[in-house]
């Protein structure tokens, strides 16, 4: 097993109203296997939390500690966390033209496996990750999130957890812009990944649309920059039949 | 829109060309002070080292009378009329009608020296119904005036390719003049990675009805180099198509670009598509990209006709991003910056080039591949 610990994590982010502190002491543990849910209503400082872990230049760890099995991740670079096992499922991803999603996925998994896949049976392995998440074929040869639509982003993101195979995964508003059957197509591959029982997963969402779909364990709210309530599943349902008041009201 | 800065006089009499002052429209980005032995009417014995690759073709010394009666087009400026004067022979390199070469033909130049300067001249003719490939190289040292003819003759193809990657200390201008005629096609593409100075100019001229031309380009400017290439599509023809793209990459202080793209579309030339278009990628602070389409049409009568320039700074947003699946810092710039140049790149048909094209777009990123560790 291993454990993502993020102890008292302050975080700033600068602005041009100078540096602004979004997180305010976030404490979270998650052990691979879990599924974890931070909710929360916009603005609380979920995707700061999410950018931060993944080590965005623009945001600025100011207080405390992220370690995986004990290991600094602060200390490490963008990509040296990725090959540590962290994967950030991003809400916006960028377009990079001219960068075909093949080439792209295969440098990716080159890293992160530390070497490059055998070709025939790479493309065997991506076609299939493509066909499971219903990536139509020629996005392969396609610029990497060029003119996908927001659903395409979103199923290209799962793509590459699954192809990545991450020891800690966060996903940030990954429902948001899905239809009804994208949203299944994508909670089936978070599903498939979770199976394997080797990853902890923290799902970041405002609404309750996701947990429907991908059942969790521990479901946190987060508010101003901390987590103010914790529980089990039965929070998200409150949170669903009641919304954030309760909580929002309780710190303001 | 500007009026079509490029002048339209083409001529061999070096009085048609005074030495510029820089205030004309044509020399005002130019870097005179490098460009400086190269504006002067002295005659040189100098020549760069000829290699050549030409599956049974042979390159052939003519004189200047028949360069003059071959040429695509006469010189368009003080550079390219001295180029012309100068270097008393040309070399021709002819592809038989209806021949097919699908092996690239390769010349490879190469410069000895800065001193003495060098006057030079290549035709290429593809003739009638002929396909090939050319591929010139300009490597080494030198101050050099070339002028490069390319004629397509009725229906036949021709991708031409011209490389210049000169030791940092060199100085290249010249022309690039490029005629295509009825139903032919040519594809060109000019890149530029190395020199002090290079100053290339490319003219195209249709010679009848239903011309097929892309004008392609591709350079990337480090810290104290000066790239500035101009095209001069004169569509005087009916039904032909002009496809120009340009893509820079500029790195370091004082790392300048220019490009300036000129359409005309004569009365005569209804029913032309033409579309141009000049994109700059700014990897740091220091470089200045100048970028100037022109476009003027004469006819109510056009498939289409457009033109477009971006300038911006490099995207750290699609570093991160890259970075965040495990992508090193390194690797990533060279994804990003191999992506900007794809759309030329992918253009280039023959597979050895575009490798090399990729290795030292790459080495000029100060990339290093792992299998040469």
């Amino acid at each position: 097993m291993s454990q993502l610990i993020i102890d008292n994590l302050h975080v700033e982010v600068e602005s041009d109203a100078g540096a602004k502190e979004i997180l305010r002491g976030v404490n979270l543990t998650v052990d691979t296997g879990q599924t974890h849910a931070i909710m929360g209503p916009n603005g609380s400082g979920k995707s700061t939390l999410a950018y931060a872990l993944a080590g965005h230049p623009a945001y600025t760890v100011t207080a405390g500690t992220v370690t995986l099995d004990g290991e600094d991740v602060l200390a490490m670079s963008v990509d040296e966390r990725a090959r540590a096992g962290l994967f950030l499922a991003m809400q916006y991803p960028v377009e990079v033209p001219g960068v075909s999603v093949s080439n792209f996925l295969r440098s990716a998994v080159t890293a992160v496996r530390g070497e490059a896949p055998a070709l025939r049976g790479w493309l065997k392995e991506m076609r299939g990750a493509m066909a499971n998440l219903s990536v139509d074929p020629s996005f392969a040869e396609r610029s990497v999130n060029e003119g996908f639509s927001g659903g395409e982003r979103k199923r290209h993101e799962i793509l590459q957890m699954e192809l990545l195979n991450p020891r800690f995964a966060v996903l940030d508003e990954t429902d948001s812009g899905l239809d009804v059957d994208a949203l299944k197509v994508v909670s089936d591959g978070v599903n498939r990944v979770r199976a394997g029982g080797e990853v902890g997963v923290v799902l970041i969402t405002h609404t309750t649309r996701l947990l429907r779909q991908i059942p969790v364990e521990f479901v946190h709210v987060m508010w101003q920059g901390r987590i103010v309530a914790e529980g089990g599943p039965g929070l998200a349902d409150e949170i669903e039949a009641n919304g954030y008041e309760q909580f929002t009201g309780a710190t303001v | 829109m500007g009026e079509v800065s490029m002048s339209s006089l083409r001529s061999y009499d070096l009085a048609d060309f005074p030495i510029p002052t820089g205030r004309e429209e044509v020399w005002r980005f130019a870097p005179r002070k490098a460009l400086k032995p190269l504006l002067e009417d002295v005659g040189s014995d100098g020549h760069l080292e000829w290699e050549t690759t030409l599956a049974g073709l042979e390159l052939r010394a003519i004189d200047a009378d028949e360069a003059r009666a071959r040429a695509a087009s006469a010189p368009v400026d003080r550079i390219s009329a001295l180029a012309a004067a100068h270097s008393g022979q040309a070399m021709l390199l002819e592809v038989p009608a209806d021949t097919n070469h699908p092996e690239p033909l390769l010349i490879d130049l190469r410069g000895t020296g800065r001193e003495p300067v060098v006057w030079g001249q290549l035709l290429i003719e593809v003739g009638r119904g002929a396909k090939a490939t050319v591929v010139v190289r300009h490597t080494g040292t030198a101050q050099y005036a070339g002028n490069i003819s390319v004629v397509v003759h009725d229906g036949g193809s021709c991708e031409f390719v011209s490389i210049q990657n000169w030791s940092d200390d060199s100085v290249h201008a010249g022309h690039i003049a490029t005629r295509v005629g009825r139903d032919a096609r040519l594809r060109s593409v000019v890149v530029t990675l190395g020199g002090e100075a290079v100053r290339l100019v490319q003219t195209v001229d249709y010679s009848g009805p239903g011309g097929d031309v892309d004008v392609r380009g591709l350079y990337f400017a480090d810290a104290g180099q000066r790239f500035e290439h101009r095209s001069f599509v004169d569509h005087a023809q009916p039904h032909c198509r002009s496809n120009v793209v340009f893509k820079g990459a500029l790195q370091g202080e004082g790392a300048r670009s220019v490009w300036v793209g000129d359409v005309l579309i004569q009365p005569t030339a209804v029913g032309t598509q033409t579309y141009e278009i000049n994109r700059n990628l700014l990897l740091d602070d220091g470089a200045r990209a100048d970028s100037v389409p022109n476009l003027e049409i004469l006819t109510g009568d056009v498939v289409g006709a457009g033109h477009a320039s971006t300038t911006g700074r490099f995207d750290e947003e699609q570093v991160f991003y890259l970075r965040s699946r495990g992508i090193t810092e390194q690797e990533a710039r060279r994804l990003v910056v191999l992506g900007f140049f794809a759309d030329v790149l992918d253009g280039i048909d023959v597979p050895m080039i575009r490798s090399e094209l990729m290795r030292a777009v790459e080495a000029e990123l100060g990339y290093v591949h792992e299998a040469e560790h």
